[in-house]
């Protein structure tokens, strides 16, 4: 339940830096931010900003590098919050 | 001879009005767009009051993606992208399709600093060891090019886009890089224009060098008044002002609406040398530009029909009118019908001299000369020159066949254009 609900927020993270020919129905957990979702690469680092702001969590320079699906998010995601508590 | 140059396109965003209509009606009315700014009062400026566009979330969320929106605290930016599309509109002109960029249009839009209040909030984050919290936009909402870059990209050019950058100046010289680079052939159109950012970051410089007025914070529709005996110096502004330029080949091609006619124009700089500085224009130079202008588009003294100044408020005003009453040999009721609408939305910046093109060119396409705000007490030494029938206080119809319009900016820089009316 809770790994839904941490999906369904990432989703609504990356919703907004979608290019306007993708929609977020095309999101799904094996997407690759750039090469399927067509994300600039650029934004790739507002979305790690966004996803710290919303899970309350750091993201080192390795996680970014590591972080190139959607599931790699979560993953990512995943370990911070196991960390913090 | 190069190719007949032609403004087919309009767009501004002023502090008396964020579109053309509205900014034409202001215009038309005499309404104000200087206003007392509590934020200004609270951080201790001697100027209180300025000029600035009033913009509705809603309204810019017409001009920008969400993805854009976020965190985009470019003011300039802003009112750029606003005047820009807007005349890109305006001139019946759409946008690129995916693939392939129009390679024969181009953006030459400039303006002094962008994105102050983006860069400010970049320090903070910098200065406490945040940096990797900057985001993806810190540096194209601050590079001077910003503006040029988003409408590049909003609206598909190929051709050059560029950002230029002299001050006060700025604006109508960007008119004669967009004339020329049209005239020779290089490109077909040209969007060009200006913009300048508001708030207390720009315009503090200026409170601190003493040059705005201290005691109309209580009456700041008065404060502004260029060739006044009681002008105390100039109203701060900020907003955007855009024209599109074409060859009037493919204007006609394409059947568009022809505001006026680019005759050409000069620019040139004082050297800070003679009464020239930093900050004062060198009227030998001021003269030179003038009558450059005159020359590079086979006008006449006595074809001016009216000017548009510089004409900031301050007591630089009479030396202004000494030197177009020189350069043209004019003076008395032989002088043109001369304004200046910093009266009404203050000085602008690097946005002053776009904003100003679009009211002198919308003065052609109206038939109609817009009123000059506070200088019922006009000057001595102007009166002294100029009869005072040449400056309305009230707008008039009247059809024009040439205006000059002239830029001053800091660095003893300066810029003449000349509209003409469009004949076949």
């Amino acid at each position: 339940m809770q790994d839904e609900q941490r999906y369904q927020k990432l989703k609504e993270i990356i919703k907004i830096y979608l290019p306007e020919d993708v929609s977020v129905e095309q999101v799904g957990q094996e997407s690759h931010f750039i090469e399927e979702l067509n994300i600039n690469s650029a934004n790739l680092v507002d979305i790690v900003l966004d996803v710290e702001d919303t899970f309350d969590i750091m993201l080192e320079n390795e996680d970014m590098e590591q972080m190139q699906t959607v599931q790699d998010a979560l993953a990512i995601i995943d370990k911070k919050l196991q960390h913090k508590n | 001879m190069g190719k007949r140059v032609v403004i087919t396109g309009l767009g501004v965003c002023a502090p008396n009005g964020i579109n053309l209509p509205l900014f034409l009606s202001a215009l038309k009315k005499g309404d104000s767009g200087i206003r007392f700014h509590q934020e200004l009062a609270d951080l201790n400026f001697a100027c209180q009051v300025a000029g600035k566009p009033i913009l509705t979330n809603e309204y810019i969320n017409r001009y920008f993606t969400p993805l854009q929106r976020k965190g985009l605290a470019a003011s300039g930016l802003i009112y750029g992208v606003i005047a820009g599309t807007d005349a890109w509109k305006d001139a019946g002109l759409g946008i690129a399709p995916k693939e392939t960029p129009f390679w024969d249009s181009g953006i030459i839009f400039g303006t002094g600093i962008l994105g102050v209040d983006k860069f400010r909030e970049s320090i903070h984050l910098v200065d406490a060891g945040d940096t990797r919290r900057l985001g993806s936009t810190a540096v194209l909402q601050t590079m001077a090019s910003g503006i040029s870059a988003y409408l590049g990209g909003i609206l598909g050019c190929g051709n050059q886009v560029t950002t230029n950058s002299s001050a006060c100046t700025t604006g109508t010289e960007g008119v004669l890089m967009a004339y020329e680079r049209i005239a020779s052939g290089k490109a077909n159109k040209i969007l060009t224009g200006s913009c300048s950012d508001s708030g207390p970051y720009v315009w503090g410089g200026f409170d601190a060098m003493r040059i705005l007025p201290r005691r109309y914070n209580d009456r700041p529709v008065q404060a502004s008044r260029p060739m006044s005996a009681s002008a105390a110096g100039f109203v701060p502004g900020s907003g955007a002002g855009a024209l599109v330029l074409e060859s009037l080949e493919s204007a006609r091609e394409r059947g568009a609406k022809i505001y006026a006619e680019v005759k050409g124009g000069s620019i040139n700089s004082g050297g800070q040398r003679a009464e020239g500085s930093m900050t004062a224009p060198n009227s030998d130079a001021v003269r030179r530009c003038i009558e450059e202008a005159l020359k590079a588009s086979a006008t006449e003294k006595d074809e001016v029909d009216a000017i548009n100044g510089h004409l900031t408020a301050t007591a630089k005003d009479p030396v202004e009118i000494r030197n177009w009453s020189m350069a043209l040999e004019r003076s008395g009721s032989r002088f043109p019908y001369v304004n200046s609408f910093k009266g009404l939305f203050g000085h602008c910046l690097a946005a002053a001299g776009s904003i100003e093109c679009v009211g002198s060119v919308l003065q052609l396409s109206e038939a109609q000369l817009f009123g000059n705000a506070n200088c019922d007490d006009l000057h001595p030494e102007i009166a002294a020159l100029v009869d005072e029938s040449r400056i309305p206080r009230k707008t008039f119809a009247y059809t024009p066949k040439v205006i000059a319009k002239a830029s001053f900016g800091f660095g003893d820089v300066n810029a003449c254009v000349i509209f003409k009316a469009y004949k076949d």
